[in-house]
């Protein structure tokens, strides 16, 4: 074993107290009939040769030179300082703060991260975190299933296509129906989700309305108008956020949300090939008790020192067992972590740079495909940080600038057959004119 | 379990509910740590991000404007704080925690062993870290490869006949496993018959959770005198109307079912899912592969057994393996060697090498019909599956089956060092834990387990998992793991005689107890029936 700390001596002492005479003695109650007939795992390797190995994976890995695929995961700056805080063994090599006395740092980096989360969203109450965006999104449809006391969902077409999957998943197992409602995407549309096309689909059995806001094809959607149409049949509005455009677009809560949720991977998070990312949800404190996950609270002890621990238990599975509002039990600890020190760490101010950067130099970048003549935007509606654009030709030429190391944006025909030629291009603050420049030339070399 | 709602009860049961200043009391609280808010001043800085160029401004402005009505009028009150302010705070926070790289941390089934630091080297490498989830899959055939390498191995080391990585943990597995038993049991026209699902009466509380989040019934089956699952009692219960049985093996008190065979062929009479709750795997390494034993399907903690660090409650990764008649149903899209002999490629990576011409790649939507879909957005926790094929790869397949060796020797090390001391309800040879009893304590000292566990805080030991499994009264659960070195193991015997002698001599100083910790017992009662979950910026009437 590479870690193992005993030695021969160490062995025998052990053996000897245990009263046996071989380690093999202490598995005689497997029974032979089902012991392992095999176990084929390769040898051992040094630190050097795992080095190895690792570098050689990681080496197979082509990353572009320049980017323009968000599609769900953006490439944003992780500032040195957020690593440090989560590099913290403290914190790294901790498990869930069952023991409060000794697990502080955790739980009030938590109730910090609360904090920020109703901050952003203008909401009463947030969850320690969830698995990723589309698991949060998942658990707040069987959430407002279980408040309305209703068994179907509604969810626009314009929700990301990834999410909208794990909402079926997770909705086949109770046998919860899911309508979709078709947001306007046919050559001239908004690109958004109409709010009569809602209500058309909207009935008092239906338990929430899920929209995106900005939806996957970065369109600005009337959330305002969805959660009248949801509300006046008495469903609730699940609004899925990206978390940075919250800096400039109003927080969910002012809109009439009553859960939202985010994938947090936007706060300080890497890329990582998808994981691990964090799910944000929040929701009103009359809501509380059906609101899945862990939730820190402030107290005090018997001398009046202030702090923090896990409350309101009895929502989960180890009080409630088979009545519990979720299973969730293990979440996503160190990249809240990261998405605390990553507010902390850009402030209002920063975020909201991040915000305007991040849209300007989408706009940049949909404004310099047009002036070409190389592109147009597919919709109509206004956009926040990823548009919509029609290349002809797009399929060979997405392929031909990869060979150049440029990745033009998420081919959109891969989810949605009726678009055709369009790609979606998302900017953050890290593409620079020379990123938008390079795409404009490869493009044009590609007619 | 639940150290908090125990904390409550016990407290207003013994009248010492009484000593926690009231919140409402009017005097302000001690602080440790302020929150970070309160470092906060208008205009401080950490991160600066630049302007953007004047053409950007200019062309940008011929784009259509957001709506009035979409934006926001006030700017979130995130905090302002300089750098070193930001890094004070969240290091002084992290010295409040107690952790594996401080100290022992004996946590009953959650495998707090050693996060070796080459992991850590591993994930952090620009090719992966910076490898992004939607990346075309000729950007990302290393990705691609090591998911699908790691698959290649837990495979091997389960026995079963393929892997999905998606879930993000051990629950995430478990509802993925319930999942597909459902949709295995409706292509079988019996989705609608078969409505129950099985779990002993020693079982986590995930297991129940998710067998309702899928929609079935729970039906508890009571454990045997020797701390097995009863077999009589499980069969009078299974009947054509079981979907599944959940099972964990070694079961949560330590203890191999040793008549697993017979539970399988039970439960595979009526033709249910013998699903296995693979949270105690390090203890059976090499030894015992599910798959090969004939379960149908099992998840793994990467968080657990492949010594991906627990960040605090997360994040981990709880992939399933299936046997064959799951398969179809795996959640989608898989990592797949689209291109390329198996064998030769698994030769080449065990050799280090990449082979020429094998490409990797995700399954095409819809190539497999019957998939409950996905679980979750892009194929898992990555990060933690880069750890876990660093970690195999280091202990090979002879360290593997060291790692349970030792984990098992250590687990029974204990057992005989402190049966003096505790009732020990299930007294035989155990697996990767032991599970004791403070009932002793209780009845002779009014010392309860939770007291057990506050004294054990001052000894700069992590407790135990206390009140788990709920079978046995006043539970003290230990799992050393492999890595904890004999004076470690011997130092935290010596503490437990220590406060089981005290518990004799002066059991007052025991419910007293933490005394060295940054804090001491907390209100958990009154955190519950005044929930203050975020900071109310001097506001009076937030929640
Ligand atoms: C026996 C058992 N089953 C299931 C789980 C759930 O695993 P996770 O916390 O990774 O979701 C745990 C861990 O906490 C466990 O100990």
């Amino acid at each position: 074993m590479a870690y193992s700390p005993h030695t021969e001596a160490d062995h025998r002492r052990m053996l000897d107290a245990v009263g046996v005479v071989s380690i093999e003695d202490l598995f005689a109650d497997i029974p032979p009939a089902v012991r392992a007939d095999r176990f084929a795992v390769p040898p051992p390797l040094t630190e050097q040769e795992v080095r190895g190995e690792l570098s050689r994976l990681a080496g197979r890995n082509v990353l572009p030179r320049v980017s323009f695929l968000g599609a769900g995961a953006y490439r944003h700056l992780v500032p040195a300082v957020v690593g440090e805080v989560i590099g913290r063994a403290e914190f790294a090599t901790a498990y869930t703060p069952y023991q409060p006395e000794v697990s502080q740092g955790t739980l009030q980096s938590i109730y910090e991260f609360q904090s920020m989360v109703c901050e952003l969203t203008g909401m009463e109450v947030a969850s320690a975190s969830h698995y990723d965006g589309a698991t949060a999104t998942a658990e707040a449809a069987l959430m407002a299933c279980r408040l309305t006391r209703r068994d179907r969902i509604a969810v626009s077409s314009a929700v990301h296509p990834q999410v909208r999957e794990v909402l079926r998943t997770y909705c086949s197992g109770p046998g919860i129906e899911i309508v979709e409602v078709p947001a306007e995407l046919a050559e001239g549309g908004s690109g958004l989700t109409a709010p009569d096309a809602a209500a058309s689909v909207l009935d008092d059995d239906v338990a929430c309305l899920v929209a995106q806001q900005p939806n996957f094809f970065g369109g600005i959607e009337p959330m305002r108008e969805l959660g009248e149409a949801a509300h006046v049949v008495g469903a609730q509005l699940v609004a899925l956020v990206e978390p940075t455009s919250l800096a400039i677009l109003e927080a969910p809560g002012g809109y009439g949300a009553d859960i939202v949720t985010a994938e947090g991977q936007p706060l300080g998070i890497p890329l990582s090939f998808g994981g691990p990312y964090v799910g944000l949800m929040a929701a009103r404190m009359a809501s509380v008790r059906q609101m899945p996950g862990r939730l820190v609270g402030a107290t005090r002890d018997a001398q009046g020192r202030k702090g923090y621990v896990l409350t309101l238990q009895a929502r989960e599975q180890h009080i409630r067992r088979e009545k519990a509002a979720s299973n969730i039990c293990t979440n996503q600890a160190l990249c809240a972590l990261a998405a605390t020190a990553y507010l902390s760490a850009v402030g209002p101010d920063g975020l909201r740079e991040v915000a305007q950067l991040s849209m300007t130099q989408a706009r940049h970048t949909a404004a310099a495909l047009e002036e070409a003549g190389l592109g147009e935007r597919r919709f109509t509606a206004p956009y926040f940080a990823e548009v919509a654009v029609r290349v002809p030709g797009a399929a060979r030429r997405h392929a031909a600038l990869l060979e150049r190391g440029i990745l033009a944006g998420h081919p959109l025909w891969t989810d949605y057959p009726d678009l055709d030629d369009t790609l979606l291009l998302a900017a953050t603050e890290l593409t620079t004119d020379d990123d938008i420049a390079a795409l404009v030339d490869a493009l044009e070399a590609t007619r | 379990m639940s150290v908090a709602e125990r904390a409550g009860t016990v407290a207003d049961a013994s009248g010492r509910g009484a000593a926690f200043a009231s919140p409402s009391a009017g005097e302000a609280a001690t602080v440790v740590e302020p929150l970070i808010f309160e470092a906060s001043a208008p205009g401080r800085r950490a991160v600066r991000f630049p302007q953007p160029s004047e053409r950007a401004r200019r062309v940008a402005t011929g784009q259509p404007d957001l709506p009035a009505g979409s934006l926001r009028a006030t700017a979130p009150r995130l905090p302002e704080v300089s750098e070193l302010d930001l890094l004070r705070h969240f290091n002084r926070l992290s010295q409040l925690n107690h952790a594996i790289d401080l100290g022992f941390y004996p946590l009953g089934s959650c495998t707090m062993k050693y996060n070796p630091k080459v992991n850590e080297w591993a994930a952090a490498l620009p090719g992966f870290a910076a490898s992004h989830p939607v990346d075309p899959a000729a950007s990302s055939q290393g990705s691609l490869e090591l998911e699908w390498l790691l698959g290649e191995l837990l495979r091997e080391i389960s026995g079963f006949a393929a892997v999905s990585l998606q879930p993000a943990a051990g629950a995430h597995g478990e509802l993925t496993g319930m999942l597909m038993t459902r949709a295995y049991h409706r292509a079988n026209g019996q989705g609608e018959t078969r409505t129950r699902v099985l779990v002993p009466d020693s079982a986590h509380g995930t297991n129940p959770a998710t067998a309702s989040m899928v929609g079935y019934e729970t039906v508890t089956i009571r454990s045997n005198e020797r701390g097995g699952i009863d077999l009589d009692a499980l069969r009078a219960t299974l009947d054509e109307r079981t979907a599944a049985l959940m099972i964990t093996n070694p079961s949560t008190l330590g203890i191999f079912e040793d008549q697993i065979d017979a539970v399988l062929s039970a439960v595979h009479e009526v033709g249910a899912i013998a699903y296995m709750d693979g949270a105690n795997l390090n203890a059976i390494l090499g030894r015992f592969r599910p798959g090969e034993a004939g379960f149908d399907v099992m998840h793994f903690n990467l968080h657990k057994t492949f010594s991906t660090p627990h960040g605090g409650g997360g994040p981990g990764a709880g992939p399933v393996g299936v046997g064959e008649r799951l398969v179809p149903f795996l959640p989608g899209p898989q990592p797949i060697l689209a291109e390329g002999d198996p064998d030769t490629v698994r030769r080449n990576a065990w050799a280090g090498r990449s082979t020429p011409g094998a490409r990797f790649a995700l399954e095409e939507p819809g190539s497999r019909p019957e998939s409950i879909g996905r679980v979750r957005m892009h194929t898992g926790n990555f990060g933690m599956f880069v750890r876990a094929y660093t970690y195999i790869r280091s202990n090979g397949g002879a360290g593997l089956r060291a790692v349970s060796d030792d984990a098992v020797l250590a687990a029974n090390y204990l057992r005989v060092r402190l049966a003096d001391a505790y009732d020990l309800p299930y007294d035989r040879i155990c697996k990767h834990e032991v599970v004791f009893s403070g009932r002793r304590q209780k009845r002779a000292n009014g010392v309860t387990t939770l007291d057990i566990a506050k004294a054990i805080l001052d000894h700069g030991i992590h407790p135990p998992t206390i009140y788990f499994p709920l079978i046995v009264e006043e539970a003290l659960m230990i799992e050393p793991t492999e890595t904890e070195s004999l004076e470690t193991l011997d130092r935290f015997v010596e503490a437990m005689h220590e406060i089981a002698d005290r518990a004799g001599s002066d059991p007052g100083s025991l419910r007293r107890a933490p005394v060295t910790t940054p804090v001491g017992r907390l209100d958990e009662a009154g955190a519950a029936r005044r929930p203050d979950l975020r900071h109310a910026f001097g506001e009076t009437g937030a929640e």
